[in-house]
């Protein structure tokens, strides 16, 4: 049975994390567990943790009113959920919504919020890693947008 | 055996040359002057000859004049080439006959009714037959159109004596001397004094029709004086391409800011490729009757000047005239060599005359190579 | 090795429209019958044949059917304009044009041995059916089977009965995307790219067909590499305006490429500097 702290060192995310800050991040670090249909956080709520998903597959979606919810991406095996707590006003900008029982291991990222700001090469360490999440994000939504099957 | 000695004859026995042509079941087509150029057509005697005319030739600029003698060869090219015969610029493919949703083709042989005896035949433009050769026969695919009009044609090749201010042959290593690949050669001698013709045959049938017409042997004068014409045309030439590593140059400068350049100038209007002697694209066109009920498919020449060249899913892939351009002179000059094993371009310098602006092909490649990226990549 | 068209290149064989099947809202798949004493049936999977509408046009398809079928041969076409809209109109029993097969075939020789990994995006599945079929038919001479497939929406995918079919056999996988997923999906949504997670091969030892829109192969070709495929695993298939299929045109050339005889198929490493030439 592997270690939260196995599985965390050996996640791309977090190659190359100095040690040191590798015993922070454990330390912030629990199982979690979701059932399909289960909500891992809504649109607007606090955005307090991050989820590294080890199994399962979480949609991102859109509310609108008199529509069911738009899914704008899906994300699964490895995938990193969650950007908002760590940019102000750290709030939720869709809802996550597991569509498969789930497995994930979520950090707290209030919790190492704090330590970013005391120690800001911590803090650079995670920026870095999360600003190469969100330029893949953004590269994908656009493809998306530019609907490349369409028939001209 | 057949006489392949070098000989000489005088102007007059040029209508025996007709006569044998003819005889033996050839439609001769040659260069004749018509409405201030010289072109190429079914000739039916040697009177039909540019008799006396010459051509001056800058980029944009083409024009006829009177020569002082009275030199039936005394030019250098017109705009068009062989390829007017031998790839024609409009075919019928074949036509089909629809019933009850069935259809059936009727395949037409599409041969011309006699074969043809090329008449005038210089330099670059047997390397220019010799092009289109490895383009529409030599790969994997044979073209049955351009075949069936190549197999049967006579070639009468004429040494070059002048060139014409856009030629550039002699950088290209296509001419001025026409070498091998002709049935006969003249080359004309003297025609303000005694005006003669040396003429050698290429082959067997070359020196069956040279057997029908009133010879001498040539003398040491004669083979002196032929070399020094042809050298002349070589000399004149005051334009060139410079050919080392041209293919990496090309493919290694498609951001060249001379193609914005050369793109403000371009009207896309096509006519280099028209006249070029080794340009072979053409499209297809497919055509029915009134009653739906008959098809033909037509074939034409083509352009990658034009919009519709490089047309996908709903718009070109070419979309500017800098992407044209500079598809067909890399093309011509550099990607050719990877397809063909050798350069598209012969010398022969249409392009640039008649280039309603202008454009030159050699300063075009020598303005890259001279401001451009040598790094190997 | 290429199978070179027995027949005449340039002159259309009246084969007969057999079935055709509504894929989708714009896009069928059609089966051709030879005409008598006819056997150009044989072809390489990834080549194409040039389909004439009587007195309407010609239109290179690629062809999508079983590459061990020898009694007819299959093409899944989009209608998208007055052509296509004439082929895919025709009744059973109207005769079609066709001329070929043509061009160069996807490596299935050169992947024996290996995972084979199909990525498509949209209609580019078509012309890669042909691989799955060959591979699943051949299961011992190759390692695991996997299929990538992104489409627009749920209602844009194409052979759904054999996606769920293929999906069934034994060492393969068939995972499917979409960029829109609306009501009622329940799988992934998002670019392909981001289903290569999911795959259960050994990059190093797999060989990579792609085929679909060209932004969308050459944003797969990245994250192929970036995933651990070696350059010279990956093929594409490219596509250009083509006229004759024979090399004469000259319509098809992609830098000093005929597209129609040198590929369609292409190995990355032959067409990688020409990919991200603009109006090249």
């Amino acid at each position: 049975m592997e270690t939260l702290e196995r599985i965390i060192e050996q996640h791309p995310f977090f190659a190359d994390l100095d040690p040191s800050y590798m015993g922070l991040v454990v330390g912030c670090a629990s199982n979690r567990r979701f059932k399909a249909g289960d909500y891992v956080f809504k649109e607007g709520s606090e955005a307090n943790e991050f989820y590294l998903i080890r199994s399962g597959r979480v949609a991102l979606e859109i509310f609108a009113p008199q529509r069911t919810p738009i899914v704008v991406e899906t994300l699964g095996d490895g995938d990193i959920l969650g950007w908002s707590w760590l940019i102000p006003p750290y709030l939720r900008k869709f809802h996550a919504h597991a569509i498969e029982d789930t497995a994930a291991i979520a950090l707290d990222g209030k919790c190492l919020r704090t330590k970013c700001e005391q120690n800001h090469d911590l803090g650079y360490e995670l920026l870095k890693r999360f600003a190469r999440i969100i330029a893949q994000r953004l590269e994908a939504t656009r493809f998306q947008l530019i609907d490349v099957y369409a028939a001209k | 055996m057949s006489e392949r000695r070098p000989l000489t004859l005088p102007p007059q026995q040029l209508d025996k040359l007709f006569d044998a042509l003819q005889r033996k079941g050839y439609e001769v087509i040659g260069p004749t002057p018509r409405d201030g150029a010289i072109v190429y057509d079914r000739l039916e005697s040697a009177a039909e000859l540019p008799v006396g005319w010459t051509d001056e030739q800058e980029p944009g600029r083409y024009h006829l004049k009177q020569r002082e003698d009275q030199a039936l060869f005394g030019y250098a090219v017109g705009p068009q080439s062989w390829k007017k015969y031998l790839h024609p610029a409009e075919v019928r493919l074949w036509s089909a006959a629809r019933q009850d949703g069935a259809f059936r083709i009727l395949n037409n042989e599409t041969r011309p009714q006699r074969p043809y005896a090329f008449l005038g035949v210089r330099a670059c433009e047997l390397s220019a037959i010799s092009v289109q050769d490895r383009v529409l026969r030599g790969d994997k695919y044979h073209d049955p159109i351009y075949d069936g009009r190549r197999k049967g044609a006579f070639i009468v090749a004429v040494q070059c004596t002048q060139a014409a201010a856009t030629c550039f042959c002699v950088s290209m290593g296509t001419g001025p001397l026409v070498r091998d690949a002709f049935d006969l050669v003249l080359t004309e001698l003297d025609a303000a004094g005694n005006h003669r013709f040396v003429v050698k045959a290429g082959s067997g049938r070359g020196a069956e029709v040279l057997a029908e017409m009133t010879t001498s042997s040539a003398s040491e004068e004669d083979l002196r004086q032929s070399e020094a014409a042809v050298e002349t045309a070589a000399r004149q030439q005051v334009r060139s391409i410079d050919n080392h590593g041209i293919k990496e140059l090309l493919y290694q400068n498609f951001e060249h800011p001379r193609w914005d350049d050369v793109a403000k100038r371009c009207l896309a209007c096509a006519n280099c490729t028209m006249v070029c002697p080794t340009c072979f694209c053409t499209t297809v066109e497919d055509v029915s009757d009134v009653t739906g009920d008959h098809a033909e498919r037509w074939r034409r020449w083509d352009s990658c000047f034009t919009l519709s060249f490089s047309y996908i899913h709903g718009g070109s892939v070419r979309a500017s005239g800098k992407a044209r351009y500079r598809q067909w002179m890399t093309h011509k000059l550099a990607s050719w060599i990877d397809q063909f094993g050798t350069s598209g371009c012969v010398g022969c310098g249409r392009c640039i005359t008649w280039c309603p602006v202008g454009i030159d092909i050699t300063e075009e490649a020598r303005a890259i190579r001279e401001a451009g990226n040598h790094g190997n990549s | 090795m290429v199978a070179h068209a027995k027949l005449d290149p340039m002159m259309p064989q009246p084969f007969t429209m057999r079935q055709v099947t509504k894929e989708t809202s714009d896009t069928f798949t059609f089966t051709l019958e030879p005409p008598k004493g006819n056997n150009g049936t044989r072809f390489l999977p990834g080549q194409f044949s040039m389909l004439w509408v009587f007195g309407v046009g010609e239109l290179p398809i690629s062809i999508s059917g079983d590459p061990a079928e020898h009694e007819r041969l299959t093409y899944t076409v989009r209608s998208v304009g007055q052509a296509t809209h004439a082929l895919v109109s025709r009744k059973a029993g109207d005769g079609i044009g066709v001329r070929g097969p043509f061009g160069t075939g996807w490596p299935i020789d050169a992947a024996h041995g290996r995972d084979v990994i199909v990525v498509a995006g949209g209609i580019g599945l078509a012309p890669l059916r042909p691989v799955i079929y060959h591979v699943l038919r051949n299961r011992k001479e190759y390692g695991r089977l996997v299929v990538l497939y992104g489409a627009r929406s749920p209602r844009d995918l194409l052979y759904r009965k054999e996606l769920a079919s293929w999906a069934r056999q034994p060492e393969t996988q068939v995972l499917i995307t979409v960029d829109y997923g609306g009501i009622g999906w329940h799988g992934h949504v998002g670019v392909v790219t981001t289903l290569f997670k999911y795959a259960r091969v050994q990059p190093a030892r797999s060989v990579a067909m792609i085929c679909g829109p060209e932004i969308m192969m050459r944003f797969v070709n990245r994250e192929l590499e970036t995933y651990g495929l070696r350059r010279e695993d990956i093929y594409l298939s490219m596509e250009r305006n083509m006229k004759c299929a024979v090399g004469f045109c000259g319509h098809c050339q992609y830098g000093p490429h005929f597209i129609c005889k040198d590929g369609p198929v292409f190995p990355y490493e032959s067409i990688r500097p020409l990919l991200d030439k603009y109006e090249l």
